[in-house]
């Protein structure tokens, strides 16, 4: 265990911006004595806490549930999105993965499709614009049939399970060369297409939600495989591929 | 004022079919004509959103977050109860709705918790229906996994995101109905006053937090799902943005709050680490089906976990109560807890700590077994700790979780303001003193797709409605109110911080009004309230302006709500001279330590109504009529 008494020293470049007209610049901030048992969060707090007193204004950056998934947090480190630790978000990385004398800088989401609102805050609204286009089956409340009425391989549930993992971060977008959303939105067809509650819709929301993909000014898939390398829940590529058999079967069947 | 809680008459099993059948219904080509709004996009205000959208009511939803996806409720983990019977336990709607009466030391309404059972099932059959992901046996069919407070195996489960995949199946169902244009979504919003005409609520004042700008909404019916208050202990495993401000702004325009003392403070969280920590993370309770609780007989004992002998070791919780062992009730667990480290025996740098330890069921089911159930669990305590609990015993400690008090509702969700309904943890009426585990995603669920439905339409159908629009001068008069709080924190200019103010709040909080309460603690509570509430007014220091994003305002106004909130809820803990479920008064407990009610004279419901600032708030009492359960002191030995 090493829970213990010991603080780094480190130095903050911070992306700030004052708005999404404004023009941004990255800040430098001396730390001094961080606690390696604080959460980067908790760093980015007393940052505040003492920038607050000085008469300065905070960093602003979305957080919520600090522990992993609600997925509002997310920043570029040192640019990698969520910093450097795998499979974990921003809000989970802990200090104690830096050393004395780091120099960390920090950006937000950079993707046409997520305009920045203020320093590390970008908004994300078009991710629910591509749910909205069929991330869901058409069925009303009341009525359904008992839970048990169609039995559902352990396997498959799993592999729909791995893909509904997904929390909306978009850190897949920030990390992709090409700011796609290809591993956002193949999560969502896989979870469906594997499942038998979602086949029925399955090309009809494959075609829709890939177009109103493109249509929000996301990039498409090189196979960069850049997504899978940040997803905090380790989101995996073949759900594209399952995307893009689906995506050939509207297409073409 | 009596408070009607408009029970339907007849047998106990019968009363919610009876009722649906009286509730008057809302024509069809009528119901596009009803504009509902809705605050809070959690399990209860999403799936709330979509069925009545579904419906054909015109909707418009309310989020803080940036998306309607993100409400707390993603972040249950543990599971969600229905009574299905899967496993052949002997579970029934009777037992569920027994079970949870009894977890909340007989302090729910009778009829609320049994409809509760009785729509579990369908919660269920919705969820798979729309595709949630929840565990399933090597047959194919659903799996179940028990759950504190229960002797049956009656909890479904999506690993340890439960609440994720329901959350997320709620979330789609409001998208789509999002896309036909029958919700109308407003992220970033967050309610700062809710306006009543002629004694209705008729719609509500939001900012916009990214433009800082005042909007005004007019509405049919409003319907707040906006969730509870643990974060008036500041540290708790809520998010961070959870507060207490709509239902605040309720209670001050009116809406009585109800038994606001009857606090969670849950068993097995990460302990606190330092001053700088922002929130505690709540490790699932699943995790007491196979860990052990104990810590070493000595208090003097300082050896390292795995070298202290069997024999050595205290598992207190499986010697003080053999029939449920660790598996006992939240409140039990965690005051146990608290005996322990008080008496000197807890473990850890703080000593505020004791073991949760999966030695016994890795040796019985393998490694792989107990990491494919709660790996993703482990992996979260590895992180923050730094240690490995495949190897080591967890340490774990109790911090505020959830909040059984909220808004009086009657058994048509809606509050004492006509036109004002409830939903979720933001009500009060279903868990009673204390909430069984996976019963807050049922209830949530039961709320907004199986009840306020029906509900919200009885009360549509059967109320006369003037026409209203956001030029009415109680909109610029709520309007203006809210702008004068804001403006006014922003010109205090003093030198303690927001965070600063609310981490010494929950701290006179936890002391005096936690795990444990009495009434000298509690008396000196609400002084020190009053006094850091003062100082809040004179000495906070906010940044920033009120016309961008400005994340420090925005906490600094659920500050100054949850500064009122806290005299009231330990107001409401004081007047309350019993034990009861999560609510522990020193006075008042058996030879055995354990919680003593007094059936006699607080079998009732405690309902505050606001008198005005600074004013002692008016008690009301619903008295709690029980017809088919006896009542009984609560026994997990």
């Amino acid at each position: 265990m090493t829970q213990g008494k010991k603080t780094i020293n480190i130095t903050l470049k911070v992306w700030r911006q004052k708005g999404p007209k404004h023009k941004g610049r990255l800040e430098s901030i001396p730390v001094k004595d961080v606690s390696t048992d604080m959460s980067f969060l908790e760093m980015l707090d007393v940052v505040n806490e003492r920038l607050t007193l000085e008469g300065k204004e905070p960093i602003e950056f979305d957080n919520d549930c600090r522990e992993g998934i609600c997925g509002m947090c997310g920043a570029v480190l040192n640019g990698i999105a969520h910093g450097p630790e795998k499979g974990m978000t921003l809000c989970q990385l802990h200090m104690r993965k830096f050393s004395d004398g780091d120099t960390i800088v920090v950006e937000p989401w950079r993707s046409r499709a997520f305009p920045i609102v203020k320093d590390l805050i970008v908004d994300r609204s078009a991710l629910d614009k591509i749910i909205q286009a069929g991330g869901f089956v058409s069925m009303a409340t009341g009525g359904a049939a008992d839970a048990n009425a169609i039995p559902i391989s352990q396997e498959i549930a799993e592999k729909a399970m791995d893909a509904a993992a997904c929390i909306g971060c978009g850190a897949c977008v920030a990390a992709c060369p090409n700011a796609s959303a290809m591993l956002f939105v193949g999560a969502k067809i896989s979870q469906l297409a594997l499942l038998p509650q979602g086949k029925p819709e399955a090309a009809e929301r494959a075609l829709s939600m890939l177009g109103k993909m493109d249509d929000l000014g996301f990039g498409n898939c090189s196979n960069e495989r850049e997504c899978e390398a940040v997803c905090p829940k380790e989101i995996k590529i073949t759900n594209i591929a399952r995307f893009n058999r689906e995506f050939i079967k509207a297409s073409f069947g | 004022m009596q408070l009607d809680a408009k029970v339907p008459g007849g047998p106990l099993a019968e009363k919610w079919d009876r009722h649906l059948f009286e509730l008057k219904l809302v024509n069809p080509a009528n119901k596009r004509k009803f504009e509902i709004i809705v605050v809070g996009t959690g399990l209860g205000g999403a799936s709330a959103s979509a069925t009545l959208a579904e419906l054909g009511y015109n909707i418009k939803a309310f989020c803080i977050q940036d998306s309607p996806r993100r409400a707390h409720s993603i972040a249950a983990q543990g599971g969600i109860n229905a009574a299905k019977n899967y496993p052949n336990d002997g579970d029934s709607i009777w037992r569920l709705f027994y079970d949870t009466i009894k977890g909340g030391d007989f302090r729910s309404r009778e009829a609320n918790t049994y409809r509760l059972a009785q729509v579990s099932n369908n919660i269920i059959d919705q969820c798979v229906a729309q595709g949630v992901p929840f565990a399933r046996d090597y047959g194919g069919l659903l799996a179940n996994r028990s759950f504190g407070g229960a002797q049956v195996s009656r909890t479904f489960y999506a690993r340890g995101q439960t609440g994720q995949q329901l959350l997320l199946g709620a979330y789609s169902s409001l998208s789509r109905q999002i896309a036909d244009g029958k919700v109308k979504m407003f992220p970033r919003r967050e309610m700062v006053e809710l306006v009543l005409i002629n004694g209705k609520a008729r719609g509500i004042v939001v900012r916009n937090l990214i433009t800082g700008e005042y909007e005004s909404h007019e509405a049919d019916a409003i319907v707040l799902a906006t969730g509870g208050y643990g974060n008036v202990y500041y540290l708790s495993t809520n998010a961070t943005s959870c507060n207490v401000g709509a239902v605040f702004r309720a209670y001050k325009k009116g809406a009585f709050f109800a038994n606001p003392c009857f606090t969670q403070i849950h068993p097995t969280c990460i302990p606190h680490s330092g001053d700088y920590q922002s929130k505690l993370t709540l490790m699932s309770e699943s995790l007491r089906n196979d860990g052990r609780v104990w810590v070493p007989k000595d208090p003097g004992d300082k050896r390292r976990p795995n070298d202290i002998l069997e024999s050595d070791r205290d598992y207190y919780l499986e010697k003080k109560y053999p029939s449920f062992g660790n598996l006992v009730p939240r409140d039990v667990a965690s005051r146990n807890a608290k005996e322990i480290c008080d008496g000197g025996r807890g473990v850890g740098p703080t000593g505020y700590a004791v073991y949760l330890d999966f030695a016994d069921a890795i040796k019985r089911d393998g490694k792989e077994a107990i990491e494919k159930k709660y790996g993703n669990l482990f992996d979260m305590y590895q992180n923050i700790i730094d240690a490995n609990p495949y190897e080591n015993p967890m340490m774990i400690y109790p911090a505020s979780h959830y909040v059984m008090g909220g808004l009086w509702v009657d058994y048509n969700m809606m509050s004492n303001i006509p036109g004002l309904f409830v939903l979720g943890e933001a009500n009060f009426s279903d868990h009673g003193a204390n909430r069984l585990g996976a019963s807050a995603l049922m209830q949530g669920l039961a709320d907004g797709y199986f009840v306020i439905p029906y509900t919200i339409g009885g009360y549509l159908a059967g109320t006369s409605f003037q026409e209203v629009r956001t030029d009415h001068p109680a909109f610029r008069e709520a309007t203006g109110e809210a702008e004068g709080r804001i403006k006014k924190l922003l010109s205090i200019k003093g030198k303690r911080t927001v965070d600063n103010i609310h981490r010494e709040l929950g701290q006179i909080m936890w002391d005096y009004c936690g795990m444990a309460r009495n009434r000298e603690g509690l008396t000196k509570a609400i002084k020190l309230v009053q006094d850091l509430r003062e100082e809040f007014w004179e000495n906070v220091i906010v940044p920033g302006s009120d016309t961008d994003y400005n994340l420090s305002l925005q906490k600094a106004g659920r500050l100054a709500d949850f500064l009122e909130f806290a005299e009231l809820l330990a107001t409401d803990a004081l007047s309350r001279e019993e034990s009861c479920g999560g609510h522990f008064r020193d006075e008042y407990k058996t030879e055995e330590g354990e919680a003593r009610r007094d059936d006699e004279n607080f079998c009732h419901v405690a309902a505050w109504e606001y008198t005005g600032y600074g004013k002692p708030p008016k008690l009301h009492k619903e008295p709690l009529v029980f017809e088919n359960v006896q009542l009984s002191q609560r026994s997990y030995k």
